[in-house]
């Protein structure tokens, strides 16, 4: 399990996401792991190697080393990446819950044929319901973990920029001696670029999380606004993610009579015949 | 996530690019990664560790290198290639919308066979050519820019043997030697022209769609 490893995981997920959550996707691939990756774990790859002390007292340069860098920046980086990206699995694990719901009323109905099973794999499912709060724990999770980690960060390194010396004096160092660091104006510019795309993540993921409230609050609106008026509106109602999963809730408890009504529904068949207009 | 991943992910937008995009894309793939990754990187591998300096004095190699090297020439072109080869993404997330947007239009009638949907090769036209543009665009900006920040960080294009350092805690001024610069040199003017030429054929590429589309213009009128 590498990161080649995470990407194929998380390529899966991408298909259910908002457009705003695949761009951001591209962006932790691309600009972070890609990054980290291929420039800057070279760059860290020397750090303790390269870190000289002006003494020749044995241990010292150990103990400043380790005094300095309780957490290297890369292993930070690396756990950021894997906490920040974990999330987006509660969505897929979702999904999946919800294709196997599917795929299980299918069976109960009797339409278990290879078409219909493949085409519950293939459809996209929409983002309402309890998909929808699924979606932006996930999102508020990201944000969270990004935020934390951006504060240890500065909190152990502070400002961001990696010192040419450091000045150290525990035991078994000799008084005040002077550690040199390697590469530091490298890292620095690394770790800058790190932490431009961290930020560019967090406004991604705040757009996200805006554009998610303002769809479902719209939605909301336009279902309030045509209460119960007509088969459109009927349709629309019984079309809702709630109605679908009580349905199935129900068919899977009682297994009702009805059921090939809620199939065409749930299918979106009549639909099919009803808005066709480019046959 | 490395060079293998990118590969296949701007592999997908090979089939939409023109022949000289396509043309561009083997060479960005085989004269700069693969150069990088099995040449250059191992020549610059020894760069901190074989760099020495003239004194005694601890910290002083360290302090030198960081003054004469601040970025790597390593990371430098990780960092361009990641650039340049990013905008073809733009063109693949126009072409996934493009192919989306039309599964849903005749997905309720069921005429179009997905498959051959998915295999359709998508014209260059519209919306999606000032996409393509614009990607082309900025691959020739990110060029020109990194070409920029080598001249501009390392006063040309040649390494130096020697450098002479006087920064603290060196004692006065220090000579101190690089690492392999001849091979260096080669490799830096090497990536360069191969640089030079990307940004040829993206200029190209840009000629091409312009005079293209101006054809098709003055044929409609």
């Amino acid at each position: 399990m590498n990161w080649a490893g995470l990407y194929t995981v998380l390529s899966g997920v991408n298909r259910h996401s908002t457009a705003i959550g695949r761009i951001w996707l591209s962006v932790i691939f691309i600009f972070r792991i890609m990054v980290l990756v291929v420039a800057a774990e070279s760059v860290w790859g020397d750090e303790k190697s390269a870190f000289t002390c002006n003494t020749q007292q044995p241990g010292c340069n150990s103990v400043c080393y380790d005094h300095f860098f309780p957490i290297s920046h890369i292993r930070l980086w690396a756990l950021q990446l894997i906490l920040v990206t974990t999330p987006a699995l509660l969505v897929a694990m979702h999904v999946a819950y919800q294709q196997h719901q599917e795929k299980k009323l299918l069976v109960l109905t009797g339409h278990a044929d290879a078409k219909h099973m493949e085409e519950v794999k293939k459809h996209k499912m929409r983002i309402a319901g309890s998909l929808w709060w699924t979606y932006v724990c996930s999102v508020v999770f990201r944000l969270l973990f990004e935020a934390v980690f951006m504060y240890i960060f500065y909190m152990l390194y502070p400002g961001y920029q990696m010192m040419r010396l450091v000045k150290c004096e525990a035991y078994p160092c000799p008084n005040t001696v002077d550690c040199f660091i390697s590469r530091p104006t490298e890292k620095t510019i690394f770790t800058v670029f790190m932490l431009v795309t961290s930020s560019v993540c967090i406004v991604l993921n705040m757009a996200e999380l805006v554009y998610l409230v303002v769809r479902a609050c719209a939605r909301r609106s336009q279902h309030n606004s045509n209460p119960s008026s007509g088969k459109g509106s009927f349709y629309g109602h019984k079309h809702s993610s709630e109605y679908k999963q009580n349905e199935i809730n129900q068919l899977l408890t009682e297994q009702d009579g009805s059921l090939k009504d809620m199939l065409r529904r749930n299918s979106g068949l009549q639909e099919k015949g009803d808005r066709c207009s480019a046959c | 996530m490395d060079w293998g991943t990118l590969q296949a992910v701007l592999g997908g937008v090979n089939k939409h690019s023109t022949s000289i995009g396509k043309i561009w894309l083997t060479v960005l793939f085989i004269f700069r990664i693969m150069i990088l990754v099995v040449a250059a990187e191992k020549v610059w591998g020894d760069e901190q560790q074989d760099f020495v300096c003239n004194t005694l004095q601890p910290g002083c190699k360290n302090v030198c290198y960081d003054h004469f090297f601040p970025i790597s020439h390593i990371r430098l072109w990780a960092l361009q290639l990641i650039f340049v080869s990013t905008p073809a993404l733009l063109v693949a997330m126009h072409v996934a919308y493009t192919r989306h947007e039309k599964k849903r239009q005749f997905r309720n009638c069921e005429k179009i066979n997905i498959e051959e949907l998915k295999n359709e090769k998508i014209h260059i036209r519209g919306p999606l050519w000032w996409t393509y543009t614009s990607s082309i665009f900025f691959r020739i900006v990110f060029e020109a820019v990194f070409m920029y920040v080598f001249y501009y960080m390392y006063d040309g294009y040649q390494m130096p043997r020697l450098v002479k350092c006087d920064a603290w805690p060196c004692p006065n001024t220090v000579d101190c030697f690089v690492s392999r610069p001849t091979e260096k040199t080669t490799f830096t003017i090497f990536m360069l022209a191969v640089s030079g030429i990307c940004m040829m054929l993206n200029l190209a590429e840009l000629c091409y769609l312009v005079i293209k589309i101006c054809i098709k213009e003055s044929r409609k009128t």
